[in-house]
């Protein structure tokens, strides 16, 4: 009898061991586990032992049942790992296949330069003037010393609705509001990032409608060399830290001194490259002492406060900072333009 | 102003300073050199040669066989091919081996069979504009006087070995529109002297008003009118330096009188103008207004037409001069005129500026007037020309001047401390560095205790305030040496204000959403000006367009964008989702500023999410188009406030269009453009909207308030409507919101449907509907009694059913 047991346990051991999946193993386990399995037999015929040797027997017959119990577990645990893992095989997928396309637009590149002036004067105390584009001739140009007849008005051509409106030549009328508003009393510390309009024909360098960006600081104790400082600081932030400026004398009515304003070049260093033509140095801005004539026009007293102002083309910076070649590009919003502009 | 490198020494020592070093000190001090340029352009190796002989060539008409003597042992044959080649002649010959411009090499050649060593030269091979070669050599080579020394480098006898320094000036340096002028600039930036040109004048017995009177009539135009008479003048070419000169200016020679006025106005900036005494038809000059319709024929043999807005010069009948702009033809300087009245006049700025532009005008003279002269030197300019016509036209100055002056000239002492100085440039200047400034200048000035008392000099103009010193003393400081400084004073935060930032969100999140910022023109012509206008308005039209298409401005974004769309679709770029936000005009009257109202539009058109290889596509509808729009209410917090209605607008569907409302007023629009609109903007279907930004962006709105999470379970119910076609979501949307009350926390619709299975006539909307109470669990009880009420709304309110 405890041969019979023993060799049961081998067999059944074996086919286990040969199971193949849950179904074959389940079938091993009624097998020899069933009610009708060959060990519940021997079970069965105990009845035929003497009372000593039953307890030693159905130790054995418990031992032999734990036995094949836990090596159908064992089994069984192998065989649900593998039923898992071959699922997972199933479902694999070709990760180099494209994602999902997530549609994203972006801003205008003029824009992106107008912003990244705004937020480089906002982090220097300025705020951000706005005003209409259709202005009348006293804020474009008499409130700026350009009386009617100065000599000075041929240097831009306007777009005049009546005689007394017209689209704005520049941002600074803006400039002539805003220092009306404040009743003479500083300070004034603004930009004014817009729209303006010349007569001039639409090409690789010309627009009809471009933008601009002035600045305007008035104030008791405002020096030319505050003006140098702060346009030193924007051209450190906007072009890199190791950029240098240079003042050269010019001429805007409403400005005395005026200068333009030359940035060394963000492309060479200022050795001398194409960019800027050989002279390591890209002019960007014009810039001047406000002259007393628009301080006292716009109600501030000449004696007490003076002032700075500088003005920018946004259109111009891109055109540098990217390298584009047309200014018309900014105008006919070719998509592919448009979305060359899409990172940071 | 055009300005010879050679001719400026005369005024100022230039040694040890080359023309390019010049041109960049003076740019530095503040006038912008615009070139510098070597005029005979890398020409060497011409001389001068005298034509011994001249005879035909024998197998060319058209070609001179001449024997030249070019002072280098035998004469040389050289073939030439210039219509007015003489025996006789001085000419300049390139010899062989000589460069011409544009590196063209002279060789020894034979041509038909001739042998020619080297070239006879007309002023155009040489390097000079054909503008400027005058006009009786235009055709030919230039024939020089009979005493030029044979042999000798011709190009420095016409002055082609000089520079010349394009100088381009701002509309206050009116100054250096004269040579003088410009010598005092550079003798301050030099800190050298000037030497003026000497006046030697030998006046005759005569006395010129015996010759002429002179009456001004409209002295606020003409403050200042003088004149001189020179008789027995020879009429002829003018010495070749003076014409050289004068080329080298970018002026034509063209005769003793005329080359010596324009002289005078290029050395003094003092425009003159030479009448023929006998001419003149009377001997008087009278300087008034001309009346309207008088009419002149000015040296171009143009007639021109007068109004009273001009000035003329008249013999007292009849005009023979528009003033300081051109003179008549009727008193010419011609090659028989023997008298000569040279007029040096002062005339006021806008009064010549209006007669440039009535007869599209432009002179050396007007220029000049225009910009403002200096009348100090008005006198002793018109003396200089007497005195050159007198040594170069063989004439005799007849004595005295005739001259009408009524100027009533302050000179401008401007009082400046030295601390101000210093205070405007942030500089730390000494007393000794302006003194010296101001000496280099050749301002006269005092100075005591730090105040400089400064008399400003009449030729400039430009100087009148404190403001024009500084600047002056600035730039001959030198801006290098300028500190870098940051204002002082209180420091106060900068911030964009509210709208600002809301927009750069709006902007943001549009670009999140898939759309791409555009910016278009402002200007459009008059069919599109008023298309997709919100508000209708009166057009605005330019005074003067440069062109129809750029002629009005817009009332809407629309239809550039679309523009910009198509432009797009011809490129094959065929998807196109395009914003931008600007300003629309609405006129006001016509002496009103325009009402400037920001707008924000957009365009969508193509396909809007293709993932194809997952069977994803989705072409542009409606709703993504209103998509973008409800998460831009939502962004700005509106979303429960604005309200969609249809509507019928111009240029769009009339099926597929809507309002868009915010708290009952409509602010914007958004529909399918009309197929009409879309063939003619060559586009497919095509999406718009447009809006109010303002409206949306001045919106009251709280802020972000923290409501609790829910804490409790919510009960879902779903029901399905069955109603009358025309019956619209929204209404029935609003109606269940109404009817759920409190605990009704959301709704949302979950399926359309209209077909076979329904009544004609009929549609089913299907809503699921969320309730929840944040301070308890409902009961279903709750929950059904509240789901009834709107059941039974929707029903009176709409004839609903439940679908079955
Ligand atoms: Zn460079």
């Amino acid at each position: 009898m405890k041969e019979r047991l023993q060799q049961l346990q081998q067999e059944a051991l074996e086919k286990i061991e040969q199971a193949n999946d849950l179904k074959a193993l389940n079938d091993v386990r009624v097998a020899y586990l069933g009610k009708k399995g060959p060990i519940t037999e021997v079970l069965r015929g105990m009845g035929a032992l003497s009372p000593e040797e039953r307890p030693v027997m159905g130790a054995l017959v418990n031992e032999v049942r734990e036995v094949i119990q836990t090596a159908l577990e064992a089994k069984q645990a192998t065989l649900e790992q593998a039923e898992v893992e071959k699922k997972l095989a199933a479902e694999a997928i070709d990760v180099t296949l494209p994602g999902r396309p997530i549609r994203r637009g972006n801003h205008h590149p003029l824009t992106r330069v107008i912003e990244e002036i705004e937020d480089l004067f906002i982090g220097m105390g300025y705020t951000i003037a706005e005003g209409p584009e259709v202005e009348k001739d006293y804020y474009n140009f008499e409130a700026l010393n350009l009386p009617k007849g100065h000599p000075a008005r041929d240097m831009q051509d306007s777009f005049y609705i009546t005689e007394e409106i017209l689209l704005r030549t520049h941002t600074s009328p803006v400039q002539a509001r805003t220092m009306e508003k404040h009743q003479g009393r500083g300070p004034v510390k603004i930009i004014c990032p817009g729209k303006v309009y010349r007569r001039d024909n639409d090409d690789a360098t010309h627009s009809h409608q471009f933008t601009q960006i002035e600045g305007l600081v008035v104030d008791e104790h405002i020096r030319m060399s505050d003006l140098k400082g702060t346009l030193r600081e924007f051209a450190r932030k906007m072009f890199g830290e190791d950029r240098d400026i240079r003042f050269r004398p010019s001429f805007f009515p409403f400005t005395e001194p005026s200068v333009e304003v030359d940035v060394s070049c963000f492309n060479c260093g200022g050795h001398g490259c194409n960019v800027c033509k050989g002279t390591g140095w890209i002019e960007i801005l014009g810039a001047g002492m406000v002259h007393p004539n628009v301080l006292e026009m716009a109600g501030f007293d000449s004696k007490k406060y003076t002032g700075f102002a500088f003005g920018m083309g946004p259109e111009r910076i891109a055109m540098l900072k990217y390298g584009i070649d047309d200014i018309r590009h900014f105008y006919q919003n070719d998509v592919r333009f448009l979305q060359q502009f899409n990172r940071v | 102003m055009f300005v010879s490198y050679k001719w400026l020494q005369e005024y100022v020592d230039l040694a040890g300073i080359t023309a390019k070093e010049l041109a960049d000190r003076i740019t530095k001090s503040g006038i912008e050199v615009e070139s510098v340029e070597v005029l005979n352009k890398g020409a060497q190796g011409v001389v001068i040669g005298h034509v011994l002989e001249r005879g035909q060539h024998p197998n060319a008409d058209k070609l001179s066989k001449c024997l030249v003597d070019i002072g280098e042992g035998e004469p040389v044959q050289i073939i030439c091919g210039a219509p007015n080649v003489a025996k006789g002649q001085k000419v300049a010959v390139a010899k062989v081996g000589a460069v011409l411009p544009g590196n063209l090499k002279i060789k020894r050649a034979k041509l038909r069979g001739e042998e020619s060593n080297g070239m006879i030269c007309s002023l155009q091979e040489l390097g000079v504009e054909s503008k400027l070669v005058p006009k009786e050599y235009a055709d030919g080579i230039f024939v020089f006087p009979s005493d030029a020394p044979v042999g000798v480098d011709a190009l420095e006898l016409l002055n082609l070995d000089d520079e010349v320094l394009e100088l381009g000036l701002t509309p206050n340096r009116a100054d250096c529109l004269s040579m003088i002028g410009v010598a005092y600039e550079v003798a301050a930036i030099l800190g050298r002297s000037v030497k003026l040109p000497a006046v030697e004048l030998q006046e005759n017995s005569e006395n010129v008003h015996d010759y002429i009177s002179v009456r001004v009539d409209a002295p606020e135009d003409n403050p200042l009118y003088a004149g001189r008479i020179v008789k027995n003048v020879k009429i002829g070419p003018s010495p070749l330096w003076m014409q050289t000169r004068l080329m080298a200016a970018g002026i034509r020679p063209h005769n003793n009188v005329v080359d010596i006025t324009n002289y005078i106005l290029l050395e003094y900036g003092q425009p003159l103008h030479a009448f023929d005494y006998d001419r003149l038809g009377s001997k008087e000059i009278v300087v008034r207004r001309a009346k309207a319709g008088e009419t002149i024929v000015t040296l171009d043999d143009v007639e021109r037409t007068l109004t009273e807005e001009h000035l003329v010069i008249t013999n007292g009948k009849e005009p023979v001069a528009l003033a300081g702009v051109m003179g008549g033809a009727n008193s010419e300087v011609k090659n028989d005129t023997t008298t000569v009245f040279i007029e040096s006049a002062y005339f006021i700025s806008p009064v010549i500026r209006q007669a440039v532009k009535d007869h599209g005008l432009r002179s050396e003279s007007s220029t000049r007037f225009e910009k403002g002269i200096d009348p100090a030197r008005t006198k002793e300019a018109l003396d200089r020309a007497a005195a050159l016509m007198a040594e170069y036209a063989g004439g005799e100055v007849i004595g005295g001047v005739v001259e009408v002056n009524t100027l009533q000239r302050k000179d401008v002492v401007v009082t400046i401390t030295l601390d101000r100085i210093n205070n405007v440039l942030g500089t730390t200047i000494t007393k000794e560095e302006v003194a010296g400034i101001l000496t280099n200048l050749q301002f006269m000035f005092t100075e005591d205790n730090g105040t400089f008392t400064i008399t400003v000099p009449s030729r400039r103009r430009d100087i009148t305030i404190e403001e024009d010193i500084i600047e002056e003393v600035a730039r001959l400081y030198g801006y290098d040496n300028l500190p870098a400084t940051l204002p002082v004073g209180e420091a106060k935060p900068g911030k964009l204000t509210p709208y600002q930032a809301k927009r750069r969100h709006v902007r943001r999140y549009l670009e999140d959403a898939g759309l791409f910022q555009a910016i278009t023109y402002s200007l459009t012509n008059e069919a599109k000006a008023p298309m997709f206008a919100l508000e209708t308005a009166e057009s605005i039209r330019l005074a003067l367009p440069m062109s129809e298409e750029r002629s009005v401005l817009r009332q809407s974004l629309v239809p550039h964008l679309l523009e910009a769309a198509s432009y797009n679709r011809a490129r094959q770029v065929e998807n196109v989702a395009l914003y931008e936000i600007g300003s629309v005009y609405l006129a006001n009257g016509e002496h009103e500023l325009p009402n400037e109202k920001e707008r924000l539009a957009g365009v969508v058109t193509g396909v809007w999410h293709a993932h194809l290889w997952q069977g994803e596509k989705k072409a542009v509808d409606f709703y993504v188009a209103k998509g973008i729009l409800d998460g831009l209410f939502a962004l700005l917090g509106l979303e429960n406030r604005v309200e969609y209605k249809q509507a019928k607008r111009e240029h769009l569907h009339p099926g597929r269009t809507a309002d868009m409302l915010l708290d009952g007023k409509t602010i914007g629009f958004i529909g399918q453009l009309h197929p009409v609109v879309q063939k003619q903007f060559d586009l497919k279907e095509t999406y718009v909207f447009e809006l109010d930004l303002e409206a949306l962006l001045k919106a009251e709105v709280d802020d972000i308030r923290y409501t609790a999470i829910p804490r409790f379970p919510s009960i879902a119910r779903d029901i399905a409507l069955v109603v009358d076609e025309h019956v619209v979501a929204g209404e029935l949307q609003k109606a269940i919101i109404e009817a759920g009350g409190e605990l009704l926390k959301d709704v949302s619709i979950f399926d359309v449907y209209k077909g076979d299975r329904l009544p004609e006539g009929k549609k089913s909307i299907a809503f699921s509907l969320r309730y929840y109470d944040p301070e308890r669990t409902l009961t279903d009880e709750e929950v059904t009694n509240v789901h009834e009420q709107v059941i039974k709304a929707v029903e009176q309110q709409f004839g609903a059913t439940l679908r079955a």
